[in-house]
């Protein structure tokens, strides 16, 4: 069995197995000429299409990453601008809030200033007022005291004596025990 | 003979076009890798390129993802100068890249386990920093080979150590991708061979087998690591080769 496999394949290609085959210079040419041949068409399809097709894809991703860089610092900037111009009306806004609360304040306070002195006028109108009365219904009063001592030391006279006195004469009367 | 490790790197004709002004010019397996090779890494770029999101998909992640690999990589070791190159170092990266990936499938030929092609391509490289050199700085190119601050006395030693790395440096470019791909797919092959042939000896022989096969699921992962840095590193040392077009000046 081994034998005649062993034959066959000597007989086969005598030349083939008695030359290494890396070795056998008979094949050379036609390695070199289809070598020559892919290689070139290789190396040809390569440089004029297959590179740059990559090269292609890869520079319009570089482009469009370094776009949308640009792209996205720029809104960067715009953000920044937008936040600082929203400070500034904060403040601004702050500020003006400020003013108003410190007029309304101010004008609470000369609103409340001005009811308290004209309610304090009033008070005061009407204490005078009130005092004058008491004066007068005392001055009254006191004037009556007079009438009513002359009246009623007529009265007493009378019913002591028995006899009428005038009211000139008891006031005259009354006016000396009184000075 | 299924388990013979070097079967896997022959080269079988499948259209034959032998005698082509003298040369035979087949298209083999190994042709027919390389087309599909050029073609599957095409069809990646191609339609991870295709939508154009500015949100990538995954497809068009994973071939930014390599573009961006290959030209930082590129803008480190060489400038923004040699970014000129970048066409021909993402060919040479995403070729070797998807020829090694192809080799991991298993029976698909490994266009870059054959030394012709990883030294054809080592060529390419120092034939266009050589070309370039000359080119873009004329004589002074040979500058590459006079460091700066060296006394005048050991200048011809310097000059003859310098000359000779630089053309070393084609055969370690290829020979390193090609011992990598070539030792890793035999080693490989031949655990997978273990596991087969102890699985023919009965019971002992398959619970044995257990050991290569867990040996074959790591290498196969190696392998894949190995593919991609093989890749890469073949990309980098482009890149600093080509580095000295750009700069010769170190």
């Amino acid at each position: 069995m081994f034998i005649t496999s062993a034959m066959a394949a000597t007989t086969e290609g005598a030349a083939a197995a008695a030359v290494f085959p890396p070795f056998d210079s008979s094949t050379y040419a036609s390695q070199l000429f289809w070598l020559a041949i892919t290689f070139g068409l290789f190396y040809w399809v390569m440089s004029k299409v297959l590179a740059p097709r990559i090269a292609d894809i890869l520079e319009t991703r570089q482009d469009r990453i370094a776009q949308d860089l640009d792209m996205a610092r720029q809104l960067q900037d715009e953000a920044d601008a937008a936040h600082a111009a929203y400070e500034q009306e904060l403040a601004q806004a702050r500020a003006t809030a400020g003013e108003i609360g410190q007029k309304a304040r101010d004008k609470a306070k000369a609103d409340a200033e001005a009811e308290r002195q004209k309610v304090e006028a009033e008070l005061g109108r009407k204490l005078a007022d009130a005092e004058s009365r008491i004066a007068e219904i005392r001055d009254r009063a006191l004037g009556e005291v007079d009438t009513i001592a002359a009246d009623t030391t007529g009265e007493i006279v009378e019913r002591l004596v028995g006899s009428k006195v005038t009211k000139a004469e008891l006031t005259k009367a009354i006016g000396a025990v009184r000075s | 003979m299924a388990q013979d490790p070097i079967k896997q790197f022959e080269i079988n004709t499948i259209v034959p076009l032998q005698n082509v002004a003298g040369l035979d010019l087949s298209f083999t397996n190994s042709s027919l890798f390389m087309v599909a090779t050029v073609a599957t890494a095409s069809a990646f770029l191609y339609f991870g390129s295709a939508n154009r999101g500015l949100v990538p998909s995954r497809l068009q992640s994973m071939a930014e993802m390599s573009y961006e690999f290959v030209a930082s990589m590129l803008r480190d070791a060489a400038g923004s100068e040699g970014m000129r190159f970048f066409p021909f170092v993402f060919s040479i990266f995403m070729f070797v890249l998807f020829a090694n990936l192809f080799g991991m499938v298993p029976y698909f030929f490994t266009v870059t386990s054959h030394i012709i092609v990883t030294f054809a391509l080592a060529l390419l490289v120092i034939g266009t920093v050589i070309v370039y050199g000359f080119m873009r700085h004329g004589l002074k190119f040979l500058g590459l080979f006079v460091p700066e601050g060296v006394p005048m006395a050991v200048v011809p030693l310097v000059v003859a150590i310098e000359v000779i790395s630089f053309l070393s440096r084609p055969i370690s470019l290829s020979v390193r991708l090609f011992a990598n791909m070539l030792a890793g797919h035999t080693a490989l092959k031949v655990f997978a061979g273990f596991v087969v042939s102890m699985t023919s000896l009965g019971a002992l022989g398959v619970i044995g087998s257990v050991l290569p096969l867990i040996m074959v699921i790591a290498m196969t992962a190696l392998e894949f690591l190995v593919s991609f840095l093989q890749a890469y590193v073949f990309a980098v040392l482009t890149c600093m080769y080509l580095n000295d077009a750009v700069h010769p000046n170190h």
